[in-house]
């Protein structure tokens, strides 16, 4: 008997795990924007000191778990389970991130959905009783991920209005069996929802459905409102993605104007930084979330958090084969109080 | 969201996407298209004083247009001139020499044979497939229509 | 006059394939091989001659340019040469901006890297 599940897509922890500490990374430029007092490390040089790209991404991932770890005075001896995961091919930053620290390790890949994802995994896991402390983590760089998914660097190419800029940046978070909260108390697994956009510039419109999916199955499956959070929060949906929540949820009959927002609406200054719809990757929901998130609601200035961290599960082979973008969300409730 | 069918939606989305900035961004391709053709110019004055014939001229200009392009994008500038001219910096052939400079610089850490080498064509080699194929075809094409007549 | 006319023909050309940038989901690299190949076909059918006398390096420098040199070649190959001629001539009128290309491109590539942008 699955004694948890309420609703068609939610799960209600019965012994809600807490989240006993967060950090975040971040690269220079989201280190300039409006969040900035909020994150632990702000690079200065987004190489980190490492060969490539590639390497810096790995160890701003594992310097971020680590640095969760001993803000919870912990040692990663006394984690029981990794969840992490990134962007690139075969996630190769959290497997070698993961090399350096010896704690048992399961590797996801939900793109930029990958936050909300190893919290859900990580809390049922805790919740379960297999285990009393993990990490969920994961990371994205801009470079990177314009190499991976785009163009060159040095290329001079202009970027569309819908375009999106890629977080560098890390976050980690330490779940615990005990603790004084903040806590995971609700987990809404998305499905995957295509609405057939195949334009890779565009990834507020290809995952907005989905996140519109997910947030109302929410609502439904807990019999939460909208009015209930403090704050609604996307993973990565823009500017383009944020117009098109709001509107298609309050035909859906959900008003989200007051309380709802955007990681990737909050981590720039989209005219000074000149990053068009936001930024995104799978580091956008992760530092906006153990940075500014985290730290607003240990001072209470927020209470009850809905996080949704949104994916587009696209790869460059099926951009190029002309396939649509598959987009997911997966949402958790972060709250201060337990009933 | 099951009352929108993919359609509907591809459609809805097309009106939520702010449109480019066209008369700008026409503007700015015009001006900076522009000037590099001028610079084309005035090094084609330059060899034509030099008393070279029409195809050393020719190739000469392309020489030192292709070598500025190239040495712009290694400085890490070209960009940033795409970035405003758009089309105006991507269709002279310095933009052809930008496409082969970027990837190939950005691949050195994959090795000097799978990296740079094989990443240099990777924009620019579709450019000469179909330039060298259909310059052949069409060749061919003028021996069979002259042959005929 | 003769760079005022270079300007406007080579801001020209770059105009239409700004257009085809904003108005269709085409990449540059798709507008590089739309305009070479145009260049060819146009310089095959002798349009594209006119324009290189009036406006020279306006038509020239442009990639659609590189495209009328190689057509251009190619039907001189022809004319002197034959079959093997059509082979030869396209890259002959050519090589020197190809070997450029692969020259500096090569060495500006060794000898760089790239930045990450602001």
């Amino acid at each position: 008997m699955a004694l948890k599940r309420i609703g068609a897509q939610t799960v209600k922890l019965s012994n809600p795990p807490s989240i006993i500490s967060t950090a975040s990374i971040v690269g220079p430029k989201e280190g300039e924007g409006p969040l900035k007092d909020y994150f632990d490390i702000i690079l200065e040089d987004d190489m980190w000191g490492q060969e490539s790209f590639e390497k810096s991404e790995a160890k701003i991932q594992e310097e971020a778990i680590k640095l969760a770890i001993s803000n919870a005075n912990l040692s990663p001896n006394d984690i029981e389970y990794l969840f992490a995961g990134d962007l690139l091919n075969q996630i190769i930053t959290s497997s070698y991130s993961a090399r350096q620290l010896n704690i048992p390790f399961f590797g996801l890949y939900g793109a930029c959905s990958t936050m909300t994802e190893s919290l859900s995994l990580g809390a049922m896991i805790i919740d379960g009783q297999f285990a009393d402390k993990v990490v969920c983590a994961t990371s994205s760089h801009f470079s990177s991920a314009e190499r991976q998914f785009r163009f060159p660097l040095e290329y001079g190419s202009q970027r569309t209005f819908s375009a999106q800029w890629t977080v560098t940046g890390g976050g980690a978070t330490v779940l615990s069996s005990t603790g004084n909260g903040p806590y995971i108390t609700y987990i809404t697994t998305g499905k995957i929802v295509d609405l057939g956009i195949v334009d890779v510039n565009n990834m507020g419109g290809a995952m907005a459905p989905a996140a519109i999916d997910t947030i109302s199955q929410h609502f439904k499956d807990t019999g939460y409102n909208p009015v209930d959070y403090d704050l609604i929060i996307t993973g990565d949906l823009g500017l383009v993605g944020k117009k098109i929540i709001l509107d298609l949820l309050r035909k859906e009959g959900y008003d989200l104007s007051e309380n709802y927002s955007d990681c990737g609406i909050k981590i720039f200054d989209g005219v000074e930084q000149d990053t068009h719809a936001g930024g995104s990757g799978c580091g956008c929901a992760a530092v906006v979330f153990n940075g500014y998130i985290y730290k607003e609601m240990m001072k209470r200035n927020l209470n009850r958090v809905l996080l949704i961290a949104t994916g587009a599960l696209h790869s460059s082979i099926s951009t190029l084969q002309g396939e649509s973008i598959p987009g997911i969300a997966h949402a958790v409730t972060i709250d201060n109080m337990i009933s | 969201m099951d009352k929108m069918n993919k359609k509907e939606y591809q459609k809805y989305v097309e009106r939520k996407v702010p449109k480019p900035t066209y008369f700008k961004n026409i503007l700015y391709a015009f001006v900076v298209g522009g000037i590099i053709c001028v610079f084309g110019q005035i090094i084609r004055n330059f060899l034509l004083k030099y008393g070279l014939d029409e195809k050393s001229v020719a190739a000469g200009t392309s020489i030192v247009l292709i070598f500025t392009g190239a040495f712009l994008t290694g400085i890490g500038i070209y960009d940033k001139i795409g970035k405003i001219g758009g089309a105006g910096a991507a269709i002279p052939i310095t933009g052809f020499a930008n496409s082969i400079v970027s990837p190939a610089m950005e691949f050195k850490r994959e090795g000097f044979i799978f990296g740079v080498a094989a990443r240099m064509f990777s924009i620019a080699g579709p450019v000469l497939v179909y330039g060298v194929g259909s310059s052949v075809i069409v060749g061919i094409l003028y021996l069979i229509l002259t042959k005929g007549r | 006059m003769e760079y005022i006319k270079v300007f406007i023909v080579g801001g020209l050309i770059c105009v239409i394939g700004q257009i085809i940038l904003d108005t269709t989901k085409l990449t540059p690299a798709h507008i590089l091989v739309i305009f070479l190949t145009s260049g060819v076909i146009l310089g095959a059918v002798g349009l594209y001659e006119p324009l290189v006398k009036f406006a020279e390096a306006g038509a020239t420098v442009p990639i659609s340019g590189f495209g009328y040199a190689l057509s251009k070649g190619a039907i001189e190959g022809a004319k002197s040469k034959g079959v093997i001629g059509a082979f030869l001539g396209g890259l002959e009128a050519t090589a020197g901006g190809v070997a450029a290309a692969i020259l500096f491109g090569y060495i500006m590539a060794v000898v760089s890297d790239p930045k990450t942008k602001n």
